[in-house]
């Protein structure tokens, strides 16, 4: 179903600005219709905001972006290269995006720093001591360079997803995936990561970013999406999602979360 | 506002106090401890009474050739005692490596090599294995200081630890050349078999049992189905009906010119039934590792191959370390059965001394012997497993 052939990059019709491009995205598990046609272009350099309720499908769909699920209609294309079951189209597309996970989901036998490293040598074939430098950078870029030779459990929530979020950036993609990145944090560590998410939106980075941090979606997005019941019901610039809502459900929605 | 910073609550200390608090805090309690330690002392007097004076130890100590070697010619034991050696060459230079757990191996082995030396003083195994045995101790020791001095690589330390056992079986085997004749494996026996089935056992049927689990999580129809079943036949029938399977029907299917030795069948038999308990173990571990950690490795880019290696099988393989250890401290217990087959190791040498009239109704001793025999292999093993869980227990969650 799928199972379409590997895309000519020529043949996929694309503004040369647009980096994301999703069709009509649909995606079950098993009966329930989580994704009900999605479309939504990334332009590179953009920060986009994605909220919704819980069960609106809006993790389901960046996961679908790297393939972490499978979208069973519709077209993604990243970046000229139309996600397919081919692995060769899956590795290219991994390659370009980096992403962030609510749970951090570090590796736990490993020090920070062989965190970032690992898949800087095995994948990118870059020497250790390649990796560890780029991986030190990273790190003083995340402000906590002196935590490199510690184990994921002794480090502080936010410190963790700051070691994933530079774990990601090793290797060095042109996307980033942020899935609720701040959500099993305790409120003193939230803005240590959001403070890194924004220096990282001024570096044009693009980004795709779940999130409730509505004072962050106010100053760093482009562009904010609505998700709810597996559809995008609205999208718009914060400061007229925030002021001028056109839709029901964004409206209800945004109260409830914006006391 | 300060809270008052408060110290500790004492806690009395001391042998007498422990005493109190433990065994004496109340009439019955007493009279437990009383009657409790009066029998035990009782026990414990009984058997040191036999042990001492009764016991005939004679039937362990002029026997003792035949209790660690088996049948193995007298004039070749020195190939024993030299493969021995390089077997405690590597424990001490790995003990100086790894640590830890390695060390716990090492000391053992230095211990139990020392152990025998002191038993053969008593017995007629001659000079040459003495002097062996305790070169061997003291190589373990030198080797791990020499280790610890110079640093040698890890992977050069693996090939010659995989390089080993081939090596060891040669030598133990023979080459059929003048200085190192062939020994017809027919004749291994004791603790040398014992030993040899327990290694080759755990060394193959560990990489097989992972692969199996692997192979059970595949997402290949064809690789899990037939990961599944071979794993539920093989669990499904006793070890006895492996190595009978192995002895018997084997020679049946293979051509008649293929004679495979009866040492090998066991070994093969041995390890195709351990591969199967090894391989749920590891599925175990495998389930308990988060899916996040998988997803993770993926969205890196790393393939399926480098996830298992890198992520999913150092999280899934330490978490199963005591369930393992457990395992092959009864697959060591286990090697017996191949008494059935007509291989006498440690225990089956036993009841074969026993059949010498000389020594008729010894049973107590020499059972005695071997039980402490396996009681120190297996105690060694499990408290290398404990050294290992804490060396490795370092950021875990």
């Amino acid at each position: 179903m799928t199972d379409k052939p590997m895309t000519d990059e020529a043949a996929v019709p694309r503004d040369s600005n647009e980096i994301i491009v999703c069709r009509d995205v649909h995606k079950w598990f098993g009966q329930l219709h989580v994704l009900r046609g999605i479309d939504l272009t990334v332009k590179a350099g953009e920060v986009v905001v994605i909220f919704g309720a819980s069960g609106s499908g809006k993790s389901t769909f960046i996961r679908t972006i790297n393939r972490l699920e499978e979208h069973q209609r519709g077209q993604i294309v990243v970046d000229g290269i139309e996600l397919t079951n081919d692995v060769r189209n899956i590795a290219a597309i991994r390659s370009e995006i980096g992403m962030v996970f609510q749970s951090f989901n570090l590796f736990p036998h490993l020090t920070a720093l062989q965190n970032i490293t690992l898949a800087p040598v095995r994948v990118r074939r870059w020497s250790a001591r390649r990796a560890e430098e780029e991986a030190m950078k990273l790190l003083e870029r995340v402000g906590i360079p002196e935590q490199a030779h510690k184990y994921p459990a002794q480090l502080s929530g936010g410190q963790q997803q700051r070691v994933a979020i530079a774990r990601a950036l090793a290797m060095q993609p042109k996307i980033m995936l942020f899935d609720e990145p701040t959500s099993a944090l305790d409120p003193e560590m939230i803005s240590e990561v959001l403070d890194v998410m924004r220096e990282l939106a001024g570096t044009g980075m693009t980004m795709l970013c779940v999130t409730h941090e509505m004072g962050f979606a106010r100053a760093v997005a482009n562009r904010m999406v609505f998700f709810d019941l597996g559809v995008i019901v609205e999208e718009g610039p914060p400061q007229q999602i925030f002021e001028a809502p056109t839709q029901e459900r964004t409206k209800q929605f945004l109260s409830q979360i914006l006391h | 506002m300060t809270a008052e910073v408060l110290p500790p609550p004492k806690i009395s200390v001391g042998p007498m106090a422990w005493l109190r608090e433990n065994l004496f805090s109340s009439v019955l309690s007493s009279l437990l401890t009383l009657v409790v330690g009066g029998l035990l002392l009782l026990v414990l007097l009984l058997v040191a009474d036999w042990a001492l004076t009764e016991a005939r130890w004679g039937v362990v100590t002029s026997n003792l050739r035949l209790f660690l070697i088996g049948q193995y010619p007298g004039d070749q034991a020195w190939r024993v005692w030299l493969s021995l050696a390089i077997i405690s060459a590597l424990s001490g230079l790995s003990a100086g490596i790894y640590g830890a757990a390695t060390r716990t191996l090492g000391a053992s082995l230095a211990a139990g090599q020392i152990l025998i030396a002191v038993l053969a003083l008593a017995s007629n195994l001659g000079w040459v294995a003495i002097a062996g045995l305790l070169v061997n101790a003291a190589l373990v020791g030198v080797a791990f200081f020499a280790s610890v001095r110079f640093r040698i690589s890890r992977r050069l330390l693996v090939v010659m630890w995989l390089a080993s056992l081939p090596v060891s079986f040669l030598l133990l085997s023979g080459l059929g050349t003048e200085a190192v004749p062939k020994v017809s494996t027919s004749l291994w026996g004791g603790l040398l078999l014992t030993f040899l089935l327990a290694i080759v056992g755990i060394v193959l049927s560990f990489p097989f049992g992972v692969l199996l689990a692997l192979g059970r999580r595949s997402t290949l129809p064809a690789v899990r189905i037939l990961s599944t079943v071979y794993i539920e036949v093989i669990r499904g029938v006793p070890l006895i009906t492996i190595l009978f399977m192995a002895d018997i029907m084997l020679p049946l299917f293979l051509p008649g010119e293929v004679r495979l030795d009866r040492v090998l069948r066991a070994m093969g038999g041995i390890t195709l039934f351990s591969a199967a308990y090894v391989a749920e173990n590891v599925r175990g571990g495998l389930q308990a590792i988060p899916s996040g950690q998988g997803e993770a490795a993926n969205a890196l880019g790393l393939s399926t191959a480098q996830t298992n290696i890198f992520i999913i099988l150092p999280q899934a393989l330490r978490a199963v370390i005591p369930a393992n250890v457990g395992l092959f401290i009864s697959l060591l217990k286990d090697t017996t059965l191949v008494v059935i087959i007509g291989l006498l190791e440690l225990l089956g040498i036993g009841r074969a001394v026993l059949a010498q009239t000389e020594w008729f109704g010894a049973q107590l001793e020499v059972y005695v012997f071997v039980a402490a025999v396996f009681f120190v292999m297996s105690y060694a093993m499990s408290q290398a497993s404990y050294r290992l869980e804490t060396a490795m227990g370092v950021g875990s969650r």
